[in-house]
């Protein structure tokens, strides 16, 4: 066939958080490894999201995905220092626990409830998160608004930068010996042998085994090696304000200052497809409710605006799954990409090495939607 | 460095840092700053490290000043106008919460 086939032990299809990440952890494995990333036309999920490592309130319904996700937490600290290391690019990750502010006495009985279902999530090692009332959120954030009743705290929580993160993630690649192929877009995946050829506009690649890492583009790519990638797209908008100096002590779920020392707010949940235009409505929405938190932001200009998407499934829970028709594929979807970029380099990475998913993410494969 | 090709054409003056500069009419502050050889703006919110102009065109935020007092102003999308006061910034700037 195509003469410029190169062949690598494992191919992984799409370089943004999660394509990189396990990329990154499978070079660590003794493994030869390709990335194959489409430019910058994509939709790149891991270039416009918020950065959060957030684990409050995740997997309420999934106690697997509640576990998952304090898991990465926990291996964040040595994750970050490790690509710092190696890398000379440190993700600037901080831990200083995460806040979500209640404006509402329904809240308030929503969160709490939240708690209570969730304190047993990881055994001995609890929850995590906390109610603190508004006289212990003034302790911890002078400057809030009238209206914020009370809070959820919780010291597991951080924040680093995104594109930080990515940029240590590939030039770890690149130092690991992986190989790493821009404006590879994946036009048709197919067997070749007992492995798998991925063909692209100026060539074609073959690995023993594959990892579909696109994001969207998966929904494309899966059914191609039988793998049903039941995503679909929510965008999010995120402002930027100037740069000031440290106003905000922790990151909180619409508002986190950077390490630059921006300002950043988010959290809209928009459904219009793969759109990411920002429009003024949501805009105007998103600074007013932040505002509200914390009323010292009207002093402060915006300086630039984004959407994004995000890759979600119908329950919100990452879809991890193993072809059963073409052993040795896999496809890896999932929001929270940031938070998760520990596990996927470490125990995700590790279980696509050898071969075999561990009981605690089998919770992942989309048949749980089966009988839905 | 930058230079002027023509540099009599200067006719405008403003202040940074209380030195007076000459600029000519249509120059951006930052441009003005630039012919005259001045090219630490300000000292990183985070680092302390001095930044200066970049893109010069108003995507980096990297050559912010206080001009007139007003803090965070990108020099390289500020007209220069007689007499605008225009200051190095200092690490970030305070919000009163
Ligand atoms: C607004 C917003 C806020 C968010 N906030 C947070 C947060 O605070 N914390 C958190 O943990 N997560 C957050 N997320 C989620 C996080 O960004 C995603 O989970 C993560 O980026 C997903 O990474 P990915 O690699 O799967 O996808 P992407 O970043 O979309 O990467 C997919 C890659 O695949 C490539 N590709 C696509 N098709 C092909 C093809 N055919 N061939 C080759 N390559 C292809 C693309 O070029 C792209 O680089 C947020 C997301 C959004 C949108
Ligand atoms: S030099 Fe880039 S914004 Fe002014």
């Amino acid at each position: 066939m195509n003469n410029n086939s190169i062949t690598s032990d494992v191919l992984v299809v799409g370089g943004g958080l999660v394509g990189a990440a396990i990329a990154w952890g499978l070079l660590d494995r003794g493994l030869t490894v390709t990335v194959l990333d489409e430019g910058d036309i994509a939709l790149r999920a891991s270039r416009g999201n918020f950065g959060l490592v957030w684990v409050q309130s995740k997997g309420d319904k999934m106690h697997e995905y509640a576990r998952w996700t304090r898991r990465s937490a926990d291996l964040w600290p040595d994750f970050a220092e490790h690509l710092a290391e190696e890398t000379g690019i440190s993700p600037s990750y901080e831990k200083p626990g995460g806040l979500h502010f209640i404006l509402s006495e329904e809240e308030d009985r929503r969160v709490h409830a939240q708690h209570q279902r969730m304190h047993n999530v990881n055994g001995e090692r609890g929850y995590g998160a906390e109610m603190l009332d508004r006289r212990q959120l003034d302790e911890l954030v002078p400057g809030l608004g009238p209206e914020v009743i009370s809070g959820s705290y919780c010291k597991h929580d951080g924040h680093a930068n995104p594109l930080l993160l990515l940029r240590a993630l590939h030039r770890g690649l690149g130092l690991r010996g992986g190989r790493y192929i821009p404006d590879g877009r994946v036009e048709t995946l197919e067997r070749d042998g007992d492995g798998f050829r991925a063909t692209t506009s100026h060539g074609s690649y073959l690995g023993g085994r594959i990892v579909l890492a696109a994001g969207h583009g998966n929904k494309v790519l899966g059914p191609m090696l039988g793998l049903d990638v039941p995503i679909h797209p929510e965008k999010g908008e995120i402002l930027v304000t100037e740069r000031v100096a440290p106003l905000l002590p922790m990151p909180t779920h619409v508002l986190r200052q950077t390490n630059e020392g921006t300002i950043m707010i988010g959290d809209s949940h928009e459904n219009t497809g793969y759109s990411t235009d920002s429009v003024t409505p949501v805009m105007s929405g998103i600074a007013q409710y932040a505002i509200r938190c914390f009323p010292a932001l009207r002093n402060l200009r915006v300086v630039r605006s984004w959407g994004a998407v995000r890759i979600l499934s119908a329950d919100g829970f990452p879809v991890y799954q193993q072809s059963t028709d073409f052993s040795g594929a896999y496809t890896i979807n999932c929001h929270s990409g940031v938070t998760l970029a520990a596990a996927h380099a470490g125990p995700l990475a590790r279980m696509i090495a050898e071969g075999e998913f561990e009981p605690e993410i089998t919770a992942f494969s989309p048949r749980r939607f089966d009988h839905a | 460095m930058p230079k002027r090709i023509d540099p009599d054409t200067e006719t405008v003056t403003f202040t940074f840092e209380g030195q007076i500069i000459r600029a000519r009419p249509g120059d951006t502050v930052a441009s003005a700053l630039a012919a005259s050889g001045i090219r630490h703006l300000r000292d990183s919110a985070v680092s302390g490290e001095p930044r200066g102009i970049f893109c010069m065109m108003g995507a980096c935020f990297d050559c912010l000043v206080e001009v007139n007092g007003q803090p965070n102003r990108q020099a390289c999308m500020t007209p220069v106008s007689q007499d605008l006061a225009v200051n190095r910034q200092n690490g970030g700037v305070e919000v009163k919460v």
